[in-house]
């Protein structure tokens, strides 16, 4: 988004859009834990409750030629992509015209058309493709356009994380490293997995500039990943933000949720990203409640719309079980 | 090719034919590079790219630091950008360490994202025995890579093959991974001029025979070659196929093959257990059961890491006096 273009959106529009943006992803997110109820939704289902400024957020601050990288809690960030409800609820129906063709799932949303890249589930494997297609943006002299891969800060143990942020690093590729620190990696606390559990600092040995940013607080997130991806723009190479947040749901619908206090739950749910914002611009007067419930009653409209298309959407026939496989291996295409 | 032609056309190494193909790759499409460890100045740990990068540059011959994963990954998301990168991982031992990108995420991108994607990614990995290297530098774990869907996995026996099979392999949409075994660097044969594409996924059948099928590939193929010629002053006829494409398999050939000659005698460097010995076998025991006249024999490495002492690496895997003896005892059984 250029704040130069005289077309450019007020400063209360962007905190509009970004509010909606929350609550579109909450309200899809709170219908497919009823539907993973429902047994209309099964395998892992990864919620990003709690966590919606990040994608929310950043998402704000991308073009078009960009690219986009989330891991398997990436309902959210798909959504905030452009990839549409519908097609990410047919997936997770596991229907044809889900985004993935129903061979993805929940953890595999992929849309060519947004560049969004998944959907990956191979916690930091992801990272190292960021690189690549950072590079090939390089060569190809689209090197103004970012490449912005999310990932949980249980990623910045494996050795992938290592390897990627050195070679961006060694090779300046227009690269926004995205850490959702959300505190837990499955049951694993922070500081259970990480000896150096200041993770910006992690993050900057490799000679990369790295801070870290309160994710519960969306406008924060967008300020931040402005100034990141202008940087980047610009040729300053790769960079890295931590993003402070929260998940308020269990790891998966399978996590009973052992490893962590009611009440350090509750502590972070006073500071629920959508209920802050609210409050905030309705205190300012910056919003009326009739728009706040109007974005409301739009997210559910729109989920709603989507379960029923997705309830309605024909399965993939089985004789096209061994499609994509190849590209050209493609049977029944 | 006929053994006429041969004559007349220029005998190369297995390493130029190859530093040919990717010389003539990166002059004709700037998408393509070439990353790895050590493949600029050092000339790349097998010779193979020597003088490639004061050629081509830098950027388009890439050193990478010691990150398997991280580089075969790059490869990955730089080919889903556009580009066709070749990548090339020193040992087959090392490539362990990027089996995650390979098997996870190049064989599973089109098929997850339901046909969205696709990577268009060639990696060049050496493998095999044969020069004292040990217990870390000399598997052959081919056929574990041929168990992948979603994977292409050729292995060059030839010059000729090093030279033509990797513009195939760099056209080709999917992830190829090519085996170059490193005991053939430095044979030479004839290499003949472009006749257009080939196909990478057709066996050959290097020597014509009627009595028996030895089956091999990348570095058993000349072992194979040499122990036909053996077993013929014996008066035996053997055929001896190199697989070329270890995925897919070439049934067809292999099949037809084996209904001609009646018997088969499938070689492989790497271990017998669950290696690509048994899928061949298994292959030839479904379509050609009833035109057998002896059990499919097959003859594989020994089970047991490399070892260095030059003795015990030669009795570890397939030699020539191994091969000879099998297949006459495979169509002499009485001899
Ligand atoms: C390589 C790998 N190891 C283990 C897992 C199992 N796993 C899935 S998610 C997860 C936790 C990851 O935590 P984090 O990176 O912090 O992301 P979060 O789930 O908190 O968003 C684990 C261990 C996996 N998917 N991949
Ligand atoms: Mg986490």
């Amino acid at each position: 988004m250029n704040s130069e273009s005289p077309d450019a959106p007020t400063e209360q529009q962007v905190q509009h859009r970004l509010l909606a943006d929350m609550i579109r992803i909450r309200v899809f997110e709170e219908r497919c834990a009823e539907l993973y109820g429902e047994t209309k939704i099964r395998g892992f289902l990864h919620l990003y409750i709690g966590e919606e400024a990040v994608a929310a957020g950043v998402m704000r601050c991308l073009g078009d030629t960009d690219s986009v990288l989330a891991t398997y809690r990436e309902h959210g960030h798909a959504l905030m992509r452009g990839v549409s409800a519908e097609s990410i609820m047919c997936e997770m129906f596991g229907k044809s015209s889900g985004c993935s063709g129903g061979r993805g799932g929940s953890m595999h949303l992929f849309d060519k058309d947004c560049n969004f890249f998944g959907g990956n589930a191979i916690v930091a494997a992801h990272l190292p493709l960021a690189v690549g297609l950072g590079l090939a943006n390089q060569t190809l002299d689209r090197s103004d356009a970012v490449v912005v891969c999310f990932f949980g800060e249980g990623a910045m143990a494996e050795g992938e994380f290592h390897e990627a942020l050195n070679l961006a690093a060694l090779w300046k590729v227009p690269v926004l490293f995205c850490c959702e620190n959300n505190l837990y990696a499955m049951g694993t606390s922070l500081e259970s997995s990480e000896s150096q559990t200041d993770l910006a600092l992690k993050a900057a040995s490799y000679a990369i500039p790295a801070w870290s940013v309160d994710g519960m607080d969306v406008l924060e997130v967008h300020r931040a990943t402005t100034k990141a991806v202008a940087a980047i723009r610009a040729g300053g190479g790769p960079m890295f933000i931590e993003f402070q947040t929260y998940r308020f749901r269990p790891h998966s619908m399978f996590d009973p949720d052992l490893y962590r206090d009611d009440a350090e739950i509750e502590q972070w749910k006073q500071r629920d990203p959508i209920t802050t914002l609210e409050a905030q611009l309705l205190g300012d007067q910056l919003i009326t409640k009739e728009v706040v419930e109007e974005m409301w009653q739009a997210a559910r409209a729109e989920t709603e719309a989507a379960v029923e298309a997705a309830d309605a959407a024909p399965i993939e026939p089985v004789d096209t079980l061994l499609r994509h496989v190849t590209l050209d291996n493609e049977v029944g295409s | 090719m006929s053994a006429t032609d041969a004559g007349n056309m220029p005998a190369m190494t297995y390493r130029e034919a190859m530093r040919e193909a990717l010389r003539e790759a990166l002059a004709a499409d700037d998408r393509v590079f070439i990353m790895g460890e050590d493949v600029a100045d050092y000339g790349g740990p097998y010779a193979v790219t020597k003088g490639l990068h004061e050629e081509f540059g830098r950027d388009r011959v890439r050193n990478t630091p010691l990150s398997e994963a991280g580089f075969v990954g790059a490869g990955i998301g730089a080919a889903l950008g556009g580009l066709r990168p070749i990548v090339e991982i020193m040992t087959v031992n090392f490539s362990l360490l990027a089996l995650d990108q390979l098997v996870n995420t190049a064989a599973t991108l089109h098929h997850m994202s339901g046909g969205q994607f696709n990577v268009p990614l060639v990696v060049r990995i050496t493998t095999g025995a044969g020069r004292q290297l040990a217990a870390q530098h000399s598997h052959s774990l081919e056929g574990w890579f041929a168990h992948v869907p979603g994977l292409k996995v050729i292995a060059p026996a030839t010059p000729e093959d090093a030279r033509w099979m990797l513009p195939t392999a760099l056209a080709d949409p999917n992830p190829v991974i090519i085996f170059e075994h490193s005991v053939l660097y430095n044979e030479s044969g004839p290499v003949g001029p472009a006749t257009g594409p080939i196909d990478i996924t057709k066996a050959a059948i290097r020597r014509a025979g009627t009595e028996l099928t030895i089956v091999a590939s990348a570095g058993m193929v000349p072992k194979a070659l040499a122990a036909a010629e053996q077993v013929a002053k014996a008066g035996v006829s053997a055929e001896v196929i190199d697989l070329r494409s270890l995925r897919p398999l070439d049934v067809s050939t292999l099949t037809q093959s084996v209904q001609r000659t009646n018997r088969a005698l499938v070689l492989d460097e790497g271990w017998r257990t669950g290696g690509l010995n048994a899928e061949v076998a298994a292959t030839l025991a479904e379509s050609c059961f009833w035109s057998l006249d002896a059990p499919i024999v097959r003859l594989a490495g020994s089970e047991v890491p490399i070892p260095y002492a030059k003795h015990l690496e030669d009795a570890a895997i397939p030699q020539v006096d191994d091969i000879v003896a099998a297949a006459i005892n495979l169509v002499r059984p009485e001899q």
